[in-house]
């Protein structure tokens, strides 16, 4: 107990304290008050673009995600045979470690002799056409591209699994009984399906959003960040100031702008569920 | 179309959808062996080969050759076997006190552990190392064990199995003299062996995969967790992918065994997780 006390409740406080500082660990902190907060928002650049860059992330994982694994989970919850062969084979990604899967996908986005390129190649020369693949790694376009082919690669069977366990919690009666009134596939997904998912739908989407917000290994190793800042998140940035340039006050403040961001939209979240999730307990 | 065809179909549906889910999740794997296989000309060749003409498993020699893997490996391993026994252990005890002693401030406290689960690891990371750094375990063993070994997560987790193991077994025992201790041991773990199991695989899976942390607190080769090694490999030696790939399949076997073994365990443990 003294423990967690030790490593999260007191390094809070000690987090919010150095953000008034200006302190490179090796001279003594200096106390500046509000300055890293507003420097961040009126002169900083690079954290525009970081943020801007969480953002597109974060519009574009949640929803994706959200979808192919509801996708995948109403597919697996058809009573298949080898429905437990998919799901491990869905999950495997989960379980692998992200330098591993970022390392495998490096060499798979190659512009010149990577899997998909030589792909798309072939095709051009089958066709006689000039085909181009994307310079996944290179280019301010496709990298952030390339960082979302990979997180969704990687994070998928997770919320695919929460999908399944959710859709096999659904009473078959409830099914009946609206196969009975007429309903036909769709209506029953739209009138039975989705409202008693939505307890999961939620917890699956508050957990993604802090996930798209905390990324950082996915873009960290595939594309260290660039090309000009194209895919560096909030956590590398925290990162590179505190350990690449020694800036703990920076990194500090950055820090508590993403627990204020991460708190807002859960709060936001959590506001919004009262239109759209349903709790059976109400009945 | 006949009916019975269209029912066939209809049944199809989802399988073929699930097959081509599964070659885009399986081709990086694929892609992955095929590459640690190579031989040096191969990897970067047009048009692609994907599987190399011959196997050279003297890939994976060449590469303990070239970087102290074995350090790595047991690295790995020493890490985080120790950090996830002494995170059961921690959070096992936590979890019996909060579920079942009582002691002033215990809700209070308990509402400060379900707290802290909101902040994000970031803003805790910058004093932690700190802390480490004053503590003098800056790239040492501690560093990179103890502060993962508290979690409040795991101990929210236990707590909320310990309170359905039925609180008269553990009257009974007090009856009969048994102290807490004994109670923790002999009733409330064994009865919650589903949870600490899912729990072990779980933090066993973090702590294993773990990258950020040790990327901070370690600076020598001696200290490189699996996942550190990699990416340092990757810098020292970025253009030989044969050895680096090599080197990503030892990474990833272990944890693919674990969840291969433990694989009714996380399942239930997500259903639980996603229900508590």
């Amino acid at each position: 107990m003294l423990g967690v006390l030790v490593f999260t409740v007191f390094p809070v406080i000690f987090s919010l304290i150095i953000s008034f500082h200006k302190w490179d660990l090796l001279t003594a902190p200096e106390f500046v008050g509000l300055k890293n907060y507003i420097s961040l928002f009126t002169d900083d650049l690079i954290f525009r673009r970081v943020l801007e860059n969480t953002l597109v992330f974060l519009i574009v994982l949640v929803p994706s995600q959200t979808a192919i694994s509801l996708l995948l989970a109403l597919a697996l919850n058809q009573n298949l045979r080898g429905m437990s062969i998919y799901r491990t084979i869905y999950y495997l990604p989960v379980v692998t470690t992200i330098v591993a899967a970022a390392l495998i996908f490096q060499i798979m986005l190659d512009f010149d002799y990577g899997a998909i390129s030589g792909v798309i190649w072939q095709i051009g020369d089958w066709l006689q056409l000039p085909l181009q693949p994307p310079d996944w790694l290179n280019t301010t376009l496709w990298a952030k591209p390339a960082v979302i082919m990979l997180t969704l690669w990687k994070n998928v069977g997770f919320t695919t699994v929460l999908f399944l366990s959710g859709l096999q919690g659904i009473p078959a009666a409830l099914y009946e009984a609206a196969s009975i009134d007429g309903a036909n596939a769709i209506q029953r997904f739209r009138y039975v399906t989705l409202p008693m998912l939505s307890s999961t739908t939620f917890f699956i989407i508050i957990i993604l959003v802090i996930g798209a917000f905390q990324l950082f290994g996915e873009a960290f190793i595939l594309t260290g960040g660039g090309p000009a800042y194209a895919t560096m998140t909030v956590t590398q940035y925290i990162y590179e100031n505190a350990f690449k340039f020694f800036r703990m006050g920076k990194a500090a403040a950055i820090s508590w702008v993403l627990f204020v961001a991460i708190f807002a939209f859960t709060l936001l979240q959590v506001r919004l569920q009262r239109r759209w999730v349903y709790y059976e307990m109400e009945q | 179309m006949q009916p019975a065809s269209k029912g066939i179909l209809r049944s199809l549906m989802p399988h073929l959808f699930l097959l081509m889910g599964c070659v885009v999740m399986l081709l990086p794997f694929l892609w992955q062996i095929s590459t640690s296989l190579k031989g040096p000309g191969e990897v970067f060749t047009y048009p692609i080969q994907w599987w190399p003409s011959s196997l050279n498993w003297h890939n994976y020699a060449k590469l303990f050759e070239a970087v102290p893997m074995t350090r790595y490996i047991f690295n790995s391993l020493f890490v985080a076997v120790l950090a996830t026994g002494l995170e059961l252990l921690i959070s096992s005890l936590a979890a019996f006190a909060f579920a079942r002693l009582r002691f002033r401030g215990r809700d209070q406290l308990f509402w400060l552990y379900i707290a802290t689960l909101m902040i994000p690891g970031q803003v805790t990371l910058i004093p932690s190392f700190i802390i480490i750094r004053e503590l003098g375990w800056y790239d040492t063993y501690q560093a990179l064990i103890v502060p993962g070994a508290f979690s409040a997560f795991s101990t929210f987790f236990l707590r909320q199995y310990f309170r359905r193991v039925p609180r008269e077994l553990d009257e009974a025992a007090r009856i009969d003299g048994a102290s807490s201790l004994f109670i923790w041991l002999r009733i409330v773990l064994p009865l919650s062996k589903p949870a600490l199991a899912a729990l072990m695989i779980f933090s066993f899976l973090g702590q294993w995969n773990s990258f950020l942390w040790p990327l901070i607190v370690t600076i020598s080769p001696e200290m490189r967790t699996l996942p550190i090694g990699l990416t340092a490999f990757q810098g020292e030696f970025g253009v030989e992918w044969q050895l680096l790939m090599a080197g990503t399949v030892i990474a990833t076997l272990p944890v693919i065994a674990l969840y291969a073994i433990g694989q009714k365990w996380i399942v239930d443990g997500i259903n639980l997780s996603g229900s508590s």
